[in-house]
């Protein structure tokens, strides 16, 4: 005899993992979509070579490289950016309504469609500061982005380390920003390196802010400086799929290119998991 | 109460009151402290033994809407003067927690911490750290494995190791909130010879919630009650002939 509370820990365990069943089911199709149908694409030439004749032939080189700029760009300024401010909120920032306002505004900013981001990037970096359609102004844009979730992420991050840390290094007549560097700071790397891995897939895909503010259609050459447009996966990706009079003939290249952006994705993620992985055990040490 | 110590006094307190928000946790509180000896601060919980411990090192600084009157002076010292420099107070008061509390670090790490942050040397540190840990009495354990983690070690041996931490940065007080709390008997035991090693060359105050254990390591008992001093004066006229009503009560163990 099964009692009431027995059979709905049943039904309730059963719900849960038709639940997770079904995350992991959408993963994998997806995956076996996008390989399945980009695998014949990916060759040496494809990830090293120009667009050729109308971009039906040849590689994403120009994509690639644009993309790789646009991480390493936006991470450049986001992560100190966030990571400082985030300590300044939590360590430092009394209550007050200024505060409350900010954490506000940072709330706000997260849930920000992204084209927005397109538009303000596009006053603003573009025109008004004058840096026009180029790596630079996109990559700030994204920085601007992702800024929100690496700052959300640093805070939680700074306020699961133990209080006990912080009081044992005060009461050792330490000051506290020394306590934060040496003490704080090494325990948060960790949660911190998480947010900005969410982040790098966020800069890696988003189309709209770049759309707006420097990625270009076509580009048979590499980017010279951070003012010049650039080409980028997810827009070269959109172009070939949606424009033109080739669509179904660069069927291909569109699936390879978007399996392409996945193993970036999954490199950059790996760098960063390794990363927080060492600052993990060196806290364990 | 005012009473002339063999050794001289070290911390002064005259009409100390303090407040968290509109709540009046410590009323008017006067106490000298004898240096190089062990005062323990005994109570029920809630008393305000802990807050009043905190104000020696200005931990208290670290709550918001606490609020301190009064005068606390160290060595003669107003550490409450607009010109004191905390982060000076605090190397010179140390302070060992209820919860043994080293930091995510090797053991060598742990005891140079304070003394590098301070400016010592690099070739000076191992000496400093060989020197702590054996004031710490934790020297002969842990010789051989400086460079493993604090946290593998036990929960005594980690309050050894946060005793010789704050032994490293050449305090002149120090502050032990309920420091055996945590631990075993046998650990427990370790820790009071050690503090009573200690006193020769530092001045301690002691909370505990152990009663025996005041008996047994302190010079100096005050009892707590409320937010108020009730008693204070020589360990043994406290435990065996103490003035006060609710301290014969709390010692013979009516309540608390």
């Amino acid at each position: 005899m099964y009692s009431n509370a027995k059979i709905n820990e049943k039904i309730a365990f059963g719900l849960l993992k038709i639940a997770t069943g079904m995350v992991v089911a959408f993963v994998l199709v997806i995956l076996y979509y996008i390989i399945s149908n980009g695998y014949s694409a990916i060759s040496l030439d494809f990830i090293t070579e120009m667009p050729r004749n109308r971009m039906t032939e040849g590689g994403i080189y120009p994509a690639i490289m644009g993309t790789t700029y646009l991480i390493i760009g936006s991470m450049a300024v986001a992560l100190p950016l966030g990571m400082l401010s985030a300590i300044y909120l939590t360590e430092y920032a009394k209550p007050s309504k200024t505060t409350w306002a900010i954490e506000m505004a940072i709330s706000n900013l997260a849930g920000t469609p992204s084209v927005v981001f397109g538009l303000f990037g596009l006053a603003m970096f573009v025109k008004y500061l004058g840096f026009g359609p180029s790596i630079l102004s996109a990559s700030l844009t994204l920085a601007l982005l992702i800024l929100p979730v690496i700052i959300r992420a640093s805070q939680e991050a700074l306020l699961t380390v133990p209080k006990e840390y912080r009081e044992a290094s005060l009461a050792l007549g330490v000051t506290k920003w020394e306590t934060i560097r040496r003490v704080v700071l090494p325990a948060a790397i960790p949660g911190m390196i998480t947010g900005a891995i969410l982040s790098i897939g966020r800069v890696a895909g988003e189309t709209a802010p770049i759309l707006l503010t420097g990625a270009a259609y076509f580009l048979p050459r590499l980017p010279d400086s951070i003012y010049s447009e650039f080409m980028a996966l997810p827009y070269h990706l959109y172009v070939l799929a949606t424009s033109g009079t080739s669509i179904a003939q660069t069927r291909p290249i569109q699936y390879g290119t978007a399996l392409i952006l996945l193993i970036i994705v999954l490199c950059v993620n790996l760098v960063a998991v390794t990363l927080r992985t060492h600052y993990r055990n060196k806290l364990k040490r | 109460m005012p009473e002339i110590y063999d050794n001289g006094t070290e911390i002064e307190v005259k009409n100390l009151n303090l407040w968290y928000g509109d709540n009046h946790a410590l009323h008017d509180i006067s106490i000298d402290i004898p240096k190089n000896s062990v005062t323990a601060f005994i109570g029920p919980s809630g008393c305000g033994k802990s807050t009043f411990l905190r104000c020696f090192n200005r931990m208290n600084d670290l709550i918001p809407n606490c609020r301190i009157e009064g005068h606390v002076s160290i060595d003669q010292e107003d550490i409450y003067a607009k010109e004191t420099d905390v982060v000076d107070l605090r190397k010179r008061v140390g302070m060992v927690f209820q919860k043994p509390n080293p930091f995510p670090m090797s053991i060598f790490d742990n005891i140079a911490y304070g003394p590098k942050i301070h400016g010592m040397g690099k070739k000076e540190m191992p000496r400093i750290v060989e020197h702590a840990l054996k004031s710490g009495a934790l020297w002969e354990e842990t010789s051989d494995r400086l460079d493993t983690s604090a946290l593998d070690l036990s929960g005594g041996q980690q309050q050894r190791l946060c005793i010789a931490r704050t032994l490293a940065v050449k305090p002149e007080v120090i502050l032990f909130d309920e420091p055996c709390s945590a631990l075993d008997p046998i650990s427990t035991g370790k820790i009071e010879d050690l503090i009573m090693e200690l006193k020769k060359d530092y001045t301690i105050v002691i909370v505990t919630h152990n009663m025996q254990q005041a008996a047994r390591i302190s010079d100096y008992t005050a009892f707590f009650l409320l937010g108020d001093l009730i008693e204070f004066g020589k360990t043994n006229q406290i435990f065996e002939n103490p003035q006060q009503k609710e301290t014969e009560d709390y010692i013979t163990g009516r309540f608390g």
